[in-house]
């Protein structure tokens, strides 16, 4: 066999057939032109909120099979099909026996004058993005100022560009040639609010506008577009998204049947003209026309892999649905949007406080749904979508409005009802997948079937379909927490603080069984903490703290622990630094800068921990935390003090953060940055919140993590003055700690957060759920009590008498204890070296001998 | 008769709370239990060499009151010393030593 085109249709049919015929012989070219791996082009967007193009890449389960063959950067140049063979730009010549086309679709551009200017670019590849971030950037260096920028064409994916654009921080323009945005998806009503949407980000829409010439800058460069108006707006960067066109030239070379507007003809199996070969996805024609999605494509691959196989599969175009995606603001549509059925009936509800438009096209009896249009929310789209073509069950408006908004319906579906139509997944193959295959999540259906994998916004339902399927079968998925409490943290959470319970015991009596364990007390802990009683080792509290909470130091292997003052913002006084000199020579700890922008110090013996921490809180240090699940550093750079770039002040937000954020127990620890400019040097977004200065405030990110599962963080809101910045994080990191599990971080929190970033916006920026002033008053009461847990402890001789060597010898200390010297400092010997239990002795060992 | 070492006092010991003691030159954790029980086992973790279990989270295990090492959380049974929970390591388990009470004054025997 023998591919040409490596996109994520080719993708999906060798998935498919490295799946369903794993132990038969036989081999695949697949012939790709880009010079990545194939990668999901659904998400591209997703580059300029920092996922690289690798990680874009699809899972790569097809290019491991050795029977498959991946070229990548060599273009199919010519098919003979007497000889059955395929050559390449490179001169390679693979032989078919099979020859599946997937070469899909190339961005099509209207002949206006100009377009070859620099500056100018489609919105469709790998290449097209790196391009554009790359131009941005250049381009912004060189005319010293922002950039503004236009896109031409306002449907789905010219509005990704924009706020593409918008990220890359080009003021953006959308020019669209129809009178409204969305035009092919969106009604006049839909199109209209989103136009309000989409002009409240500070997006210039202009319709019923066709682009007529680019205008070169001074040096050659485009620099500016001119309208159908007579007018003209200054661009440094154009994007064309003006619609696609299926790329068929190798097919029609080759003498294959090429529909009258574009696309190799196909009948129902995907069979061209020609028996031996095959054509998927965009470049396919059928009845007369090419689709412009992934789903389809998909169906496709699924179809000719089932063929190939012997098995009698057939396509037939189903109604698609549109959801935009990444842009910060909600439409999708699907079916019959105009009501251009006979009789259709069209049930509209409109509210422009809410900036909300929605709209059902249902049969002339109000009983079979036909259609919808969703815009501001869309809530609706991912259940009512898939009973297209059915009843509805229930009077049109009731959904519609406000109260009846959430009565979406139940998780009843036919089994044959498509619930992702990007992977091609019915309602019965996900609970089979549960009844038959034995998976009891929803990542365990994700990983079986591929829904909810591609676009994500079947997930919800998919959750439901999952859930009620688990339940009827009897599996109750456990969330408990051990044997202790059988709720998850959160839950826990929200009972201790209804009922404002403040010791283990009453908890445990109240709501769970025996007297708890490492897993259950440390999560007790940290929701007293979280709730504000008192003290961590305070009372019954002591007893509950994990390891290193107890010692208020992290625990090291030799039972020693690390000392790790607060250091705000990474900034430190030379009057700080010699004291922490001197105490580090003086207990023979090893000292390290750590990732934090901190000053680690180890060796320290549980004994010595009260007077090595008596020194530092008398030279003005508190406590850094770096032994609990709370924040541990602000990170930052330098900022707009001393760098010449720095465009804020991110040390001074970062000494802000750090201050008020210090000591705050959460669901785990969690980590914020600081960066003074769009160069990003404290890294702010692997942390759990990252903060980013612009010209005009700051933006911030949530969910980012470094570490083993690394994630970039997601814009949560843009452009904000530093009161406003202080009070999304406060709304965040409250919102966090009541709902997250046990030791999640915020990156998965974020990642499984129900409706996406979408949603959690809603949540902490409109108070959609109106927590907003519970969430507020909780850091405020965190503010106004916090106390440095380390002076709170030298000052208190009930909690002072645990740091003790031994209770009844408390001269003694371990005697197992052994120090060598390494590059001139201590560290724990190994059997058989020169070591002193004193490390400040075994700082001074020749260790060569 | 065992040789005993003094240790503290009832009230010295905190429930659920372990201290550490030095018992003819043996290190020795000693804990309260929530019933007021007094019980002791080797101070030494045996998987990672440390003196620490001292430090560890005392809760229970069924009926039994455990002990989780605080290094990498394995658990025993405070009262045998039985590995409950070995923490995908091979179970060892811990020295139990015996515990006197005379009035409020708690005492460690040496075997």
């Amino acid at each position: 066999m023998v591919v040409v085109g490596a996109g994520m249709v080719a993708h999906r049919f060798a998935e498919g057939m490295c799946r369903r015929s794993q132990h038969e012989s036989w081999s695949m070219t697949v012939i790709g032109d880009e010079p990545d791996e194939p990668y999901d082009r659904v998400h591209l967007s997703e580059f300029f909120a920092g996922r690289r193009i690798d990680q874009l890449a699809l899972q790569g389960g097809p290019w491991r099979d050795p029977r498959v063959r991946l070229v990548t950067g060599d273009a199919a140049e010519t098919i003979d099909r007497s000889a059955r063979t395929v050559t390449t730009r490179s001169g390679l010549v693979a032989e078919y026996d099979t020859l599946v086309l997937a070469t899909g679709s190339w961005a099509w551009t209207p002949r206006t004058e100009g377009t070859g200017l620099r500056g100018v670019f489609s919105y469709r590849t790998a290449a097209d993005v790196v391009g554009l971030r790359d131009w941005v950037a250049e381009r912004t260096e060189v005319l010293g100022r922002p950039l503004r920028g236009a896109v031409v064409g306002g449907g789905v994916l010219g509005l990704e560009a924009a706020a593409a654009l918008q990220t890359l921080g080009v003021a953006p323009a959308v020019v669209e040639f129809a009178d409204r945005l969305m035009s092919v998806q969106l009604d006049d009503g839909g199109g209209e609010a989103l136009r309000v949407l989409i002009t409240g980000m500070g997006i210039d829409v202009r319709t019923s506008t066709a682009a007529t010439r680019l205008g070169a800058a001074p040096d050659g460069a485009v620099g500016t577009l001119e309208l159908s108006d007579d007018t003209a707006m200054p661009a440094d960067v154009v994007i064309f998204s003006t619609g696609i066109r299926p790329r068929d030239r190798l097919a029609r070379e080759s003498g294959l049947a090429i529909g009258e507007r574009g696309g190799v003809v196909v009948g129902p199996t995907c069979r061209t003209s020609d028996r031996a070969v095959w054509a998927i996805g965009e470049c396919a024609s059928v009845n007369g026309e090419c689709s412009g999605l992934v789903a389809p494509g998909n169906a496709m691959a699924d179809v000719v892999v089932d063929q190939l196989l012997g098995g009698t599969e057939t396509y037939t175009a189903a109604p698609e649905g549109t959801k935009l995606k990444g842009v910060g603001v909600d439409a999708a549509s699907f079916g019959d949007v105009f009501g251009l059925s006979p009789g259709a009936l069209e049930v509209t509800f409109a509210d422009p406080v809410a900036r909300t438009y929605r709209k059902l096209v249902v049969s002339d009896d109000a009983s079979t749904l036909l259609g919808g249009v969703f815009v501001g929310d869309i809530s609706l789209y991912s259940s009512l979508r898939p009973l297209l073509g059915r009843p509805l069950g229930a009077d049109p408006s009731a959904f519609l409005v406000p109260e009846g908004g959430g009565a979406a319906p139940s998780a009843d579906l036919p089994d044959d009802v498509v619930v992702c139509s990007c992977a091609n997944v019915s309602a019965g193959t996900v609970r089979a997948a549960v009844t038959e295959h034995g998976c009891t999540s929803v990542g365990d259906v994700k990983a079986c079937t591929k829904a909810g994998t591609v676009c994500g916004s079947c997930v919800p339902l998919l959750t439901k379909i999952v859930n009620t399927t688990l339940e009827r079968t009897g599996v109750t998925v456990s969330t408990a927490m051990c044997e202790h409490f059988a709720m998850p943290r959160a839950e826990l959470y929200a009972l201790v603080r209804a009922q404002g319970l403040r010791t283990f015991t009453e908890i445990v009596t109240e709501h769970g069984r025996g007297r708890g364990c490492a897993i259950c007390k440390p999560v007790v802990a940290g929701i007293l903490s979280q709730l504000g009683v008192g003290h961590v080792l305070a009372g019954d509290q002591a007893s509950l703290q994990d390891t290193n909470d107890r010692a208020l130091a992290n625990l090291q292997k030799d039972g020693t622990y690390s000392v790790i003052p607060r250091i705000p913002g990474g900034e430190i006084t030379p009057e700080k630094l010699v004291v922490l000199g001197e105490v580090a020579r003086d207990f023979g700890l090893y000292t390290r800068i750590t990732g934090a922008q901190r000053i680690a110090m180890f060796g320290a013996r549980i004994d010595q921990l009260p007077l090595i921490w008596q020194r530092l809180v008398d030279a003005g240090f508190e406590s850094g935390q770096a032994y609990g699940k709370s924040l541990r550093a602000v990170k930052s750079c330098v900022g707009q003090a001393w760098c010449r770039f720095g465009v804020q002040d991110s040390v001074g937000m970062a000494v802000r953060l750090e201050m008020r954020y210090r000591g705050l127990r959460s669901p785990h620890k969690f980590k914020v940055g600081v960066s003074g400019c769009a160069r990003e040097c404290a890294e702010a977004r692997g942390k759990d919140v990252g903060v980013i200065a612009t010209e005009r405030g700051w933006n911030v990110y949530v969910g980012g993590n470094g570490g083993f599962t690394p994630r970039h963080a997601e814009l949560l809101a843009e452009d904000l003055d530093d009161d406003a910045l202080v009070q999304v994080i406060d709304r965040f990191l409250a919102y966090y700690i009541r709902s997250a599990d046990r030791l999640q971080r915020t990156a998965p929190w974020v990642a499984e957060y129900t409706g996406g970033m979408a949603e959690l916006r809603r949540v902490l920026l409109e108070d959609s759920l109106g927590l907003a002033a519970e969430l507020d008053a909780e850091i405020a009461r965190h503010v106004d009590s916090y106390a440095d847990e380390w002076r709170t402890t030298l000052e208190d001789p009930q909690k002072l008498r645990r740091f003790v060597s031994f209770v009844n010898a408390p001269g003694e200390h371990d005697p197992d204890l052994a120090y060598t010297a390494e590059r001139g400092q201590a560290r724990p010997a190994r059997p058989g070296e020169p070591s002193h239990p004193n490390p400040v002795f075994a700082r001074t060992l020749d260790v060569r001998s | 008769m065992s040789p005993r070492t003094y240790v503290c006092r009832l009230a010295d010991l905190d429930p659920e709370r372990g201290v550490p003691a030095l018992v003819g030159g043996e290190q020795v954790a000693v804990f309260r239990l929530a019933d007021d029980r007094v019980v002791a086992v080797q101070q030494r973790d045996p998987y990672s060499g440390a003196n620490v279990l001292s430090r560890g989270i005392v809760g229970s295990v069924g009926e039994t009151p455990a002990l989780a090492s605080p290094m990498y959380k394995q658990v025993w049974d405070l009262t045998t010393g039985e590995c409950l929970d070995p923490a995908g390591k091979e179970p060892i388990a811990l020295t139990v030593y015996p515990v006197e009470r005379d009035g409020d004054d708690v005492w460690v025997l040496t075997p």
